[in-house]
């Protein structure tokens, strides 16, 4: 089986927001970027059909230079090559486009996306990149078993989980219960080095047009201060959320 | 021209988010001098989506489509944009909305949008406000394609009476293959869901324990709301992954979020800050949630929460 694992590299969770350029531009000052969270379990995953199954892993991510180290950091957790599409993502259709000629091209059986970016929050280039490729896909996907070319899967739903049969060619839109948040890896000194080794090949992108573009950024309206209730007086918290916030 | 709308329903019963999608479409079209036309899947009570605006709606009546598909939900929607010559298609934010986007849109060549919490700043280019980097900003969007694709954020817009009504339009086109079938579904039946809730009430590491989850359960149930968790209660294994809210989990962007026993992590904030009203209540003043909340109570969710459960309870029987 060979399975490719799409790689966002986005900032990390705990990064400051903020816009340069009138506000047309995010502003990467000072800002660690990390897998997208979502893709870190479909990573650790794909690790596991490739030790338990067999299975060959590559990771592509659609982006400029600057992603190359996110890159590596899974060829350290042990993906086998990499690629990289020399275009700045800045459509999610763009990219779903990208990945489909990298899919097509590599023959790949399986493909891993997230459920979605962290950053982008678009939920859209592994559905996109499905259709495009006529595979299977499922999202939401907290759980995936293959068994030749048939899959089982458990996807979230709103309010519970459903488990459905398909089969591969397959795209999996994952999250985290794909494996547990003790599960995931992070990279040790023999990975790191041995990643250093890995080929990571550079694409030049085939010609697409984007069918979207963030044209300006906001932040929200800064927040008024909590009013603050005490413990002994909850009548007045029931009296603030009915007259007040009207929410009750 | 027109515009559509897909009008989600659960066991034939529309759900509040597409009346609320339906009262979106109805105000684009208004701008754009148009009508709306709503795609409504082995639905009931049809005409009901006029008051909200729309002045049409196609009926899809076919055993094919009981349990939801992504594939064959997607060409039934497809189908009737063409039909339509449907020049926006308007969806909600649930998990099957979202599931099925982007594959309407590849079909029908348009440009999506997720997460748009307001209507069309600008109809040429059309341009949209969406929510990115997990409710931390807003990224003000254009689609450049003839057709577009906008999923609403859930509560977002509100629902809009306009007290007009529907013709309805059988509609039956042909469906592909599944390629992806059901083989059994897991859910609590007659819960509030976290996605269609209009309050959630949360638990954090603060409630020291599954035991002690009937508080968080009680005062839910006192408010018709769904209940939720912290990423390590769920780690925990105190409650299902599916109650998981934040940025790693799922998002909330209901009316009223009450957290207890949560400190207010900047990734449990990114995922609930949609909500519009927040309430905490912890024990440590300094604990980050109260500079994210509108109200707070300094103190001990196991006293707190059993009173202002009463509280609530009373409140409601008198306003019953
Ligand atoms: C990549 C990444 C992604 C993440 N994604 C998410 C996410 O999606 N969602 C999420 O929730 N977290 C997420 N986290 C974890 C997050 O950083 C916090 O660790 C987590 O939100 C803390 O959960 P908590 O508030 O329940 O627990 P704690 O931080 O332990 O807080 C417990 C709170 O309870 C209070 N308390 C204690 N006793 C009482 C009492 N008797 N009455 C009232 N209050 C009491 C304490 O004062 C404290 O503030 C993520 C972390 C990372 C690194
Ligand atoms: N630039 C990119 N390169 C590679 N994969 C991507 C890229 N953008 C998005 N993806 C994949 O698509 C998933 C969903 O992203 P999004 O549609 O932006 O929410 C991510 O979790 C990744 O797996």
């Amino acid at each position: 089986m060979k399975i490719l694992v799409c790689i966002s590299h986005v900032p990390d969770t705990t990064s400051k927001i903020n816009f340069t350029d009138g506000d047309t531009k995010f502003d990467t000052n000072g800002v660690q970027y990390v897998i997208n969270p979502n893709d870190e379990f479909g990573l650790t995953r794909a690790m596991w059909f490739k030790e338990k199954q067999g299975a060959s892993v590559d990771v592509v991510n659609v982006g400029g230079a600057e992603t190359e180290p996110t890159l590596r950091k899974a060829l350290a957790i042990g993906a086998d090559a990499a690629i990289r599409v020399n275009i700045e993502a800045t459509d999610g259709f763009a990219v779903a486009k990208q990945l489909a000629n990298v899919v097509q091209n590599g023959g790949y059986d399986l493909v891993i996306a997230g459920r979605e970016s962290i950053d982008y929050n678009g939920a859209m280039v592994p559905g996109m990149l499905a259709t495009l490729i006529g595979a299977n896909f499922v999202t939401n996907c907290i759980s995936l078993e293959i068994e030749g070319t048939s899959a089982k899967a458990v996807r979230e739903i709103d309010g519970g989980k459903e488990t459905v049969n398909t089969s591969l060619p397959l795209v999996i839109g994952g999250q985290k219960g794909l494996v547990e948040e003790s599960d995931l890896r992070i990279p040790n000194m023999r990975g790191i080095m041995m990643a250093r080794k890995k080929p990571l090949t550079v694409l030049e992108p085939v010609n697409v047009i984007a069918e979207t573009k963030a044209v300006s950024y906001e932040k929200p309206a800064p927040k008024g201060a909590v009013k603050l209730v005490d413990a002994d007086n909850i009548d007045e918290l029931v009296n603030l959320l009915h007259n007040e916030a009207k929410v009750i | 021209m027109s515009v559509l709308v897909y009008t989600e329903s659960e066991k034939g019963k529309f759900k509040k988010a597409a009346f609320e999608a339906v009262s979106y479409a109805k105000a684009i079209a208004d701008e754009m001098g148009s009508n709306v036309t709503a795609i409504a899947i082995n639905a009931n009570d049809l005409e009901s989506l006029g008051n909200y605006g729309a002045s049409k709606v196609l009926e899809v009546a076919d055993n094919n489509l009981d349990v939801f598909n992504a594939k064959t939900y997607a060409a039934v929607i497809e189908a009737a944009a063409k039909q339509e010559n449907a020049s926006v298609i308007v969806i909600s934010s649930s998990a099957d909305s979202k599931y099925l986007a982007p594959l309407l849109a590849v079909g029908l060549e348009a440009g999506y949008v997720s997460n748009v919490v307001e209507t069309p700043s600008n109809l040429s280019p059309f341009t949209v406000k969406r929510t990115a980097f997990t409710n931390k900003a807003f990224a003000n969007t254009k689609i450049t394609t003839d057709k577009k694709i906008v999923g609403l954020s859930n509560n977002s817009f509100g629902l809009v009476e306009s007290g007009g009504s529907a013709s309805v339009e059988a509609f039956s086109p042909t469906l592909p293959e599944s390629g992806v079938t059901v083989e059994s579904v897991d859910k609590a039946i007659g819960k509030v869901t976290i996605a269609d809730a209009e309050v959630v009430v949360s638990g954090g590491r603060g409630l020291k324990g599954p035991e002690n989850w009937h508080l968080v359960e009680n005062l839910a149930e006192v408010l018709g709301a769904a209940t939720a968790c912290s990423k390590p209660v769920s780690d925990l294994g105190w409650r299902s992954h599916g109650e998981h809210v934040g940025q790693t989990g799922k998002p909330v962007a209901t009316n009223l979020y009450i957290a207890i026993g949560i400190s207010g992590a900047i990734q449990h904030l990114a995922g609930i800050s949609a909500s519009k009203v927040k309430v905490v209540i912890n024990t440590d003043p300094e604990a980050p949630f109260f500079k994210a909340a509108d109200y707070g109570i300094v103190g001990d969710a196991f006293e707190v929460v059993p009173k202002l459960t009463e509280k609530l309870k009373a409140f409601k029987d008198q306003n019953a």
